[in-house]
């Protein structure tokens, strides 16, 4: 089985969110840089896939030289190459998805797997976009994948609000993994080494030749409203918890 | 000239998540333009008289068998006809899980941008619509301008009040004329999770427990206030890690995004990751022995004490003026 999986480099959700007046985007200074959480449930899927069925895993990221780390790390977790798409220009969703699209349809692949959605601008949309790019069947939000290569068909179980789904499919199709899949391996000391040695492609996003201009714009950003100070209630439970529930019936006026 | 707005939700025998009434009162309120009301599957031609009421102009009911399976790419290709027929200037979906696994698609194949999850959308000055969405989890807002000339936006539940119109819809009739054998991938089975929990993405109000409640069966004290104040019980991320209770509890930046009027953090140190998914909700309350626990600076209301004693005498008080009221 061939396998693509799409990674994404994303600040590090401890991160404190910085703007400037004015900013589009994020000040990224002193930024700790890391795989989209739920791209670490993607590449370990493929990795399963293809301890259990054999064939090759490749990891492929969109963005400017910082990513070659993340793409580093899949392959220290077992990724045999990667793709990196270079680029120093912020593309919207749908250009990012053409643009990766573009690299899965010149190799051709049995499965894409995405994370369900990029932790930073949190769109879930480049894995069904890179589907339909593709011609191509999809499951997203998965917690539970059943691969059958020699009848080439996918069931997969998604999760829904307070029940879950089974998906029925043929392959090649896309996934997007979600937390619940399966628990990521850390890199071990001798594949790291290893990956250093691993083939790592840069292709220049304008070699694909792909129409790049946004149809979302981001027109600007703010930080959330600050809330008003806190009422702290200090004391004995029963005279604090009698006067938390007065202000929210009286004050508040929520129960 | 495209105008109005395409409403797109997903209903089950009949029923349908307020959401799908949110999004039609939003679109009211943006109108010009006619309303049309698209769902699909069983039990579809009973949501007529609803979605009349709540603003719909019109309703396109796709309840033939063709429709009784949800399919990402067969549903997208209809919705895809539907706009055709209806020529909208946008589409809103709900921002949940069914409609986060459709919209993109239909933006895929309209080639239209999609803004997901909008916690607002607005009428901009050039005429066109804008929306506002939360990035990072809600530790910043975005807002954006579509330009492709179709403009789809996924909606998050509980950010529009819902209102009536007394409006009566008309049912259109748009045949895709598609055939269920080819859609590729297609739902076989539904499992309901046990408890029928109420839906945290849609909640009004939620009783949220952390590591500080220290074993799983002290669940219950939260339980008994969630259930005084008719909430929806979440949790913390360790809290659904150790298996205390079921994955789909976990709030934070990896796990739900909530926006309730009250959220009720107990045991919960508060931080970075967790208050990121809590940010949109009205009030927050902060119930933790430590005076210094970060949640307090992110709350409206706190109470520095044992939750173990702090949390039953709130349930007790707050029933205790439900009965007077
Ligand atoms: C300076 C700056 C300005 C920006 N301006 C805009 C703007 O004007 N409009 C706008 O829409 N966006 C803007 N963005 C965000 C944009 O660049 C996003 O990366 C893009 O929208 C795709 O990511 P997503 O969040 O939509 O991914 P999602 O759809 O949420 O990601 C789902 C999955 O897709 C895969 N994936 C996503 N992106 C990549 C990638 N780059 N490489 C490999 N796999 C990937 C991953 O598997 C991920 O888990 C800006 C970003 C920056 C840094
Ligand atoms: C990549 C990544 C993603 C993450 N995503 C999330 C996420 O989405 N959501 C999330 O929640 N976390 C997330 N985390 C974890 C996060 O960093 C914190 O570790 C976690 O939120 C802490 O959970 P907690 O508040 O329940 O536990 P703790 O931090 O242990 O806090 C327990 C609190 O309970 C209080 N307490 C103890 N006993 C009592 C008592 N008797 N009465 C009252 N109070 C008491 C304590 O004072 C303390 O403040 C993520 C971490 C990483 C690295």
């Amino acid at each position: 089985m061939k396998i693509l999986v799409m990674i994404k480099q994303v600040p590090d959700t401890a991160t404190k969110i910085r703007l400037n007046p004015g900013d589009v985007a994020i000040q990224t200074d002193g930024i700790k840089w890391v795989i989209n959480p739920y791209d670490e449930f993607a590449i370990e899927e493929c990795l399963r896939l293809r301890e259990k069925f054999g064939g090759e895993v490749v990891a492929v990221s969109l963005g400017p030289s910082r990513v070659e780390e993340a793409l580093r790390q899949a392959l220290a977790m077992g990724a045999d190459r990667a793709v990196h798409i270079t680029t120093d220009a912020a593309l919207d969703s749908l250009a990012a998805a053409k643009a990766l699209a573009q690299v899965a349809r010149d190799e051709g692949f049995d499965l894409v797997v995405t994370g369900k959605q990029a932790v930073d601008d949190d769109q879930a949309q480049v894995g069904p976009l890179v589907a339909v790019e593709l011609g191509l069947p999809q499951v997203t939000v998965v917690i539970k994948l059943e691969v059958d290569p020699e009848a080439k068909t996918i069931r997969a179980e998604r999760e829904l609000e307070g029940a879950s789904e089974i998906v029925e499919l043929p392959m090649p199709a896309v996934i997007t993994a979600q937390r619940g899949l399966n628990e990521p391996r850390y890199p071990t000391l001798p594949n790291i080494m290893k990956a250093k040695k691993k083939e790592l492609k840069p292709i220049a996003l304008d070699s694909l030749g792909i129409d790049t201009t946004p149809v979302v714009r981001i027109e600007a950003l703010t930080l959330p409203p600050e809330r008003p100070a806190a009422k702290i209630l200090t004391g004995e439970p029963e005279e604090t918890a009698k006067e938390l529930a007065r202000l929210l019936h009286e004050e508040a006026k929520v129960i | 000239m495209a105008s109005g707005i395409l409403v797109v939700f997903n209903q089950e025998g009949g029923r349908v998540r307020r959401v799908a009434y949110e999004m039609l009162s939003l679109a009211q309120k943006l109108a010009p333009g006619s309303i049309t009301a698209l769902t699909f599957g069983e039990g579809a031609d009973q949501v007529r008289e609803a979605v009349g009421r709540y603003g719909a102009d019109r309703v396109i009911l796709l309840s033939s068998p063709t429709y009784h399976r949800y399919s990402s790419d067969g549903f997208a290709q209809a919705v895809a006809q539907a706009v055709e027929a209806v020529d909208p200037e946008a589409l809103f979906f709900p921002a949940n899980a069914w409609g986060k696994d459709l919209a993109p698609r239909v933006a895929g194949l309209l080639g239209a941008g999609l803004a997901s999850d909008c916690t607002e959308v607005h009428r901009r000055e050039d005429g066109r619509l804008g929306a506002i969405r939360p990035i990072y989890a809600g530790k910043a807002y975005a807002r954006v301008a579509i330009d492709s000339p179709r403009q789809i936006f996924s909606l998050r539940p509980n950010i529009q009040a819902v209102e009536e119109s007394g409006r009566a819809a008309d049912v259109l009739t748009v045949d895709p004329g598609l055939d269920a054998s080819s859609f590729q991938a297609v739902v076989s089975e539904v499992i309901q999770s046990q408890g029928g929990q109420m839906e945290l993405t849609e909640a009004d109000i939620i009783v949220s427990g952390g590591r500080g409640i220290k074993a799983p069966e002290n669940f219950k004290v939260l339980e008994d206030l969630a259930e005084a104040v008719g909430a929806a019980l979440g949790s913390s991320r360790p809290v659904a890690d150790e298996g205390w209770v079921p994955h789909s509890y976990h709030i934070g930046q990896t796990g739900k995004v909530v926006s309730p009027t009250v959220y009720f953090a107990v045991g919960i140190s508060g931080a970075i990751q967790h208050l990121a998914g809590i940010s949109g909700s009205k009030y927050i309350v902060a119930i933790n022995n430590d005076p210094d626990a970060p949640i307090f600076k992110a709350a409206n209301y706190g109470i520095v004490g044992d939750l173990f004693k702090v949390v039953p005498a709130l349930a007790n008080e707050v029933r205790r003026i439900k009965q007077d009221a």
